[in-house]
């Protein structure tokens, strides 16, 4: 299942990429938006002239967005649920006493 | 959390969220004409790019229109996340189906009327467009925060065209002030019919697609303009214009002619979408030429 809507439609003749672009070293590549091209070759030009018109990126991404696969909306609560019990991951939960630097 | 919840919690509704049938139809109908909208945009300026004054005014013209057209594909992309097939939307463009913004059925005479369009037109659209940087649709914000950065580099160039003009020979600052004259009226309409006659606002208001009335955008976009039409030295076709508690009074432009260009019968609606649809069909080998090609280095691959 894509991150996509669930109500199907009949496919363009050209299939969708979605396109991630690393804006710049250092950083992750980040989802921008979505294209149709014929392939991943055209679809990666058209990605640099949609999506990058103004040095937005170092690195471009394409993917077809039908190879894509993505956790369900309805799913959501009992799919993410397990962490929700678990606060001591986090530094917050721990007391620390008065005065303890450095930790 | 579902979807009211979301919503009065002023967060964002994403693509395979539920959502109610009418939110979604509201917002594929807005998206499209939006989308359509950026697209035959690219008409009238094009119209100028082979009579751009001088090479720098062509390079920053064709930088323009290609931005056009690339808002066009952001919004594409953002209405077939609920579903729909970017295809099918041109049909409906296409076919008189889904109609876009009435002010592109207007011509642009002078090369002043590409200051204008830039200066009213996108000035006028960046007033609807950046409180849609706060919809509650998630991919349809994202794509005007990306719209409404390029938008203002539109709104200069503009500027900077009536400015030159402005203070150029008798003749070019004349050019400047007809393309005010002509621009300006057509420009307030773009907000739309005033809040008493306007069919969806209330529930685009209620669901967060819409965050201000359109009379009130209508304001905000001559309090900001008029100021800027005395640094041109033109002035604003309204006899009634006052300044008064913070805010340019303004006589209100006649929504009968808004509504017969929405109905087709603008200056240059049949030129608009004959032109569109010639485009469309020219292009066709284009496309059938690269899902051949595509198709036959996959049988390749494979």
């Amino acid at each position: 299942m894509t991150e996509r809507s669930e109500v199907t439609s009949k496919h363009s003749v050209e299939p969708l990429y979605e396109v991630f672009v690393r804006s710049r070293r250092g950083l992750s590549h980040t989802h921008v938006g979505s294209l149709h091209a014929p392939d991943a070759t055209m679809a990666l030009r058209n990605a640099r002239d949609v999506y990058t018109r103004r040095q937005e990126g170092v690195s471009i991404w394409v993917v077809r967005a039908a190879d894509i696969t993505a956790s369900s909306p309805d799913e959501k609560d009992e799919f993410f649920d397990p962490a929700g019990d678990k606060v001591y991951r986090h530094p917050t939960f721990y007391e620390v006493p008065e005065g303890v630097e450095h930790l | 959390m579902d979807f009211q919840a979301t919503i009065d919690a002023d967060g964002r509704i994403e693509p395979r969220d539920a959502m109610p049938d009418g939110y979604r139809k509201t917002l594929i109908r807005q998206i499209a004409q939006h989308a359509h909208s950026e697209i035959i945009g690219m008409q009238p300026e094009g119209n100028w790019i082979g009579r751009a004054p001088s090479l720098r005014r062509k390079a920053i013209l064709m930088a323009k229109v290609q931005d056009e057209a690339g808002h066009g594909l952001y919004l594409y992309a953002a209405a077939e996340t609920l579903g729909v097939d970017r295809a099918d939307l041109l049909d409906l463009l296409h076919s008189g189906k889904q109609k876009y913004s009435s002010i592109f059925n207007y011509p642009t005479l002078t090369w002043a009327d590409i200051g204008a369009i830039g200066w009213l037109v996108d000035g006028a659209a960046i007033v609807n467009q950046v409180p849609l940087c706060r919809c509650s649709y998630g991919p349809y914000a994202r794509a005007m925060v990306r719209v409404c950065k390029e938008e203002s580099f539109h709104q200069r160039q503009g500027f900077e065209i009536l400015h030159t003009l402005s203070q150029g020979t008798e003749a070019q600052k004349a050019m400047a002030q007809d393309a005010l004259n002509r621009w300006w009226w057509p420009s307030l309409m773009m907000f739309g019919p005033p809040d008493a006659a306007s069919t969806h606002s209330e529930q685009s208001m209620a669901w967060g697609i819409k965050r201000h009335s359109n009379d009130e955008l209508r304001q905000r976009f001559v309090d900001m303009t008029v100021p800027q039409a005395d640094v041109l030295g033109l002035r604003v076709p309204d006899d009634g214009l006052v300044y008064e508690d913070g805010h340019y009074r303004f006589t209100e432009p006649d929504y009968t002619e808004l509504y017969d260009v929405v109905k087709g019968n603008g200056p240059c609606n049949q030129q608009r979408l004959s032109h569109r649809v010639k485009a469309h069909e020219d292009g066709a080998w284009v496309r059938e030429a690269a899902a051949a090609y595509a198709a036959k280095k996959e049988a390749r691959a494979a």
